[in-house]
């Protein structure tokens, strides 16, 4: 049997063994961290060593960790949940570049210009915050392209005028230095914990109203019974840091020797988280890039991984003025684990798979 | 020292091994994510609508009706904030009743903060709503009306599928909070009327941060996360191994349905056996599901929990335990807030034996004998 090689981490990466054990043991934990009874109280002794192993993580009080569902919902939170002075929500502003997540999560946003790179046109911001205070979302690295937005001239701006920042930081958390912003949206399965469950970070939990409303979870800020299991693995996940050190190293080989047979690398002069790459391979459709990699024993996406496995236009790459190429390119994320020998395989099978499809090049 | 006896099944089950079973070849958590465009993805993919059809096959559903969630909140509250704020709805008000999970009240209370009314109905002192007040309370300006299936609290079982007649016959909505139904009772939404349903897994031995809700087809509700739009109106990443453990958690309390209602039959009635004091159920003594027995005790008058340290009870519901307020339940079942306060929820199932039973009875019996001999 063709051995498989999986490169679509920033989709999801596998739970790490200190997760899966955290998740193992939580699960037979008998008890709803609500319930004051003894059960409830080593369910809610356990949710509790969990939100102080995030807080370490995240660099906050536990008081300013908020249990989720997963990234959507943390994002959800602070979109609709946040409040300046006064009951009604601020308007909000967002990265063109964002997660559909962040872009849908209201329909009244309005849209911040990003350049070629893929960066946030600061001067865009400026303008828009000249207006009045506003919350704005701004990621703190793309899942496609893995561009690192720069958060603290970001940050700066929205200070000045007295407004709210929202980072989600997704796909970052883990591999760059916490933003620092009011609202910080993290997912476990990202970085090594179980999928559906996430965090919202809040700087001020008074200027956050809940979304998701009833049983007063969470000091009031998300009702539900929380995710024990879930959660516990999350604090595990990010208690086990992993060594993203040489990475960047290996991504980059990878990238020179793609470009040696024809293909563009999206975001290429920006800053970039170390594992992931937009690769382009001009003429040919990503849809169709995914499947013959696919039947070659590789897995990867184009563009983000949701909507039931649709391949559609990248957005990411459409708002970087990209036009026609923004449907052709496949997204490659490396995990800390993935080997040289994976990342020469895969070279291999790409080069050949342009070799057959690509446009023939001039030289 | 050995540990309490665990009845509090009403807070959350055990999780059934071979639910476990079912969730570990997704790693416990899940490996690929069922959205991707490759082998991974689509196994992914397939073992979440496996567990789609479970889901449906167990309340008589179409496959595709069923979206999954990350618990009964999200369920409720999706299902009335979708449904109050859906393209072209022009009906405002909620109707629902005074007995409902919080995860329902507080977010019709929300929706009446923002424009929308709301009724609530009172219940009669039985916990059963009269279908001639709920009848007087509906008219053609009502979008919704909320009931629950099965009582958190005291577990009395509401005659559904004629609140859905009454329902229908205004042209509103009926949605059912089936946290504690979900797996119990028997629960057809096509022979019942129901129209949208709140699902949970981990009352019904499946994990905790999954559920799913139930949509009838063409029943229009606005999205609630958004996103990348994996369920169709519910964004975000879907945990594969929980929707499996939610699918296989299904497929058992469906295939056990008989079996785990005479369990909890012979539990219930055990107890009441047991118990040498003299002592009041609150609720439906019929109309209710056997495994939650809501007890009073005449002439305790103070929080009885405190005073049993090895049982793991509760009285009321685990969030409210949260708050520190008396039932909401209760006190709309005419009970008085330190009658409220000092009754005990207990709730048993698939693993409670007969002999933990007998203990708890024994328990009780000493410290309500106690109190009583402290009121003198």
């Amino acid at each position: 049997m063709k051995s498989r090689i999986y490169l679509d981490h920033a989709a999801t990466t596998p739970v790490g063994d200190a997760a899966r054990t955290a998740v193992i043991d939580a699960l037979a934990v008998i008890g709803n961290p609500s319930s004051v009874h003894g059960g409830g109280r080593a369910a809610h002794a356990l949710l509790e060593g969990a939100r102080d192993a995030v807080a370490g993580f995240a660099g906050v009080a536990a008081e300013n960790i908020v249990f989720t569902s997963g990234g959507t919902e943390a994002i959800a939170l602070a979109a609709h949940g946040a409040r300046l002075a006064g009951p009604v929500r601020p308007r909000l502003l967002v990265g063109a570049t964002e997660h559909s997540a962040v872009l849908q999560a209201r329909d009244d946003g309005q849209l911040l210009p990003v350049d070629g790179n893929g960066l946030i046109d600061l001067q865009a911001l400026a303008a828009a915050l000249a207006t009045g205070p506003a919350l704005v979302a701004v990621q703190a690295a793309n899942n496609e392209t893995g561009v690192i937005q720069p958060l603290a001239d970001v940050a700066a701006l929205v200070r000045d005028t007295g407004s709210l920042l929202l980072v989600d930081a997704v796909q970052a958390a883990g591999k760059m230095v916490m933003a620092d912003a009011d609202f910080v949206a993290l997912s476990a399965h990202k970085l090594g914990g179980p999928p559906g469950v996430g965090a919202l970070i809040v700087r001020d939990p008074q200027g956050l109203i809940a979304v998701q409303h009833g049983g007063g979870q969470e000091r009031g800020h998300r009702g539900g019974t929380p995710n024990l299991p879930g959660i516990a693995g999350f604090a595990a996940a990010v208690a086990e840091p992993r060594d993203w050190r040489a990475v960047a190293a290996r991504r980059d080989r990878l990238e020179a020797q793609l470009k040696a047979g024809g293909a563009i690398i999206h975001g290429e002069n920006a800053p970039r988280l170390p594992n992931i790459s937009s690769i382009g391979l001009p003429g040919v459709a990503a849809a169709t890039q995914v499947m013959m990699l696919d039947l070659e024993g590789f897995m990867v996406s184009a563009g983000a991984a949701c909507s039931s496995g649709k391949v559609k236009t990248s957005h990411v790459l459409h708002a970087m003025g990209l036009g026609a190429a923004a449907g052709e390119a496949i997204r490659v994320s490396l995990a800390a684990t993935t080997t040289d020998d994976e990342i020469a395989a895969f070279a291999a099978a790409w080069l050949a798979m342009a070799a057959r499809l690509g446009r023939k090049s001039a030289g | 020292m050995s540990l309490p006896i665990y009845l509090d099944y009403g807070a959350t089950t055990p999780l059934d091994p071979a639910v476990a079973a079912a969730m570990e070849p997704w790693g416990v958590t899940g490996f690929g994510n069922p959205h991707s465009a490759h082998l991974w993805g689509y196994q992914a993919k397939a073992a979440v609508e496996v567990a789609r059809e479970q889901v449906a096959a167990l309340i008589n559903a179409p496959v595709e009706s069923i979206a999954f969630t990350s618990g009964a909140t999200e369920s409720n509250n999706w299902a009335l904030k979708g449904l109050l704020t859906a393209p072209g709805q022009t009906r405002r008000r909620i109707v629902t009743l005074a007995t409902e999970h919080s995860s329902v009240l507080e977010t019709a209370q929300y929706l009446a903060s923002i424009g929308a009314q709301l009724t609530i109905v009172p219940v009669r002192s039985h916990g059963l709503v009269d279908l001639g007040d709920l009848e007087r309370a509906l008219g053609e300006d009502v979008a919704v009306v909320s009931v629950m299936a099965v009582n958190n609290e005291i577990g009395v079982v509401q005659d559904l599928a004629a609140i859905a007649a009454l329902a229908h016959a205004v042209g509103a909505v009926f949605h059912v909070d089936a946290a504690q139904g979900f797996g119990k009772v028997p629960l057809d939404v096509q022979a019942m009327g129901i129209d949208l349903m709140s699902i949970t897994a981990h009352k019904i031995y499946g994990p905790k941060g999954v559920g799913a809700l139930y949509r009838r087809p063409f029943t229009v509700i606005a999205p609630l996360l958004h996103g990348g739009g994996q369920e169709d109106g519910r964004s975000g990443t879907l945990p594969t191994a929980l929707i499996a453990g939610l699918g296989a958690a299904a497929a058992i309390a469906g295939q056990r349905m008989a079996e785990d209602h005479a369990h909890a039959v012979m539990l219930r009635d055990r107890l009441l056996a047991g118990l040498t004091v003299q002592s009041q159920i609150n609720g439906h003594p019929d109309r209710r599901w056997p495994g939650n027995l809501n007890l009073s005790f005449p002439g305790v008058a103070v929080p009885l929990i405190q005073h049993v340290p090895g049982l793991a009870i509760s009285s009321g519901s685990a969030c409210a335990a949260v708050t520190g307020r008396a039932s909401h339940v209760l006190t709309a079942l005419g009970l008085a807030e330190t009658q409220a306060k000092a009754s005990l929820r207990l709730g048993f199932g698939r693993f409670t034996t007969a002999a933990e039973i007998d203990t708890a009875a024994t328990l009780l019996n000493a410290a309500v004998q106690r109190k009583l001999a402290e009121a003198g």
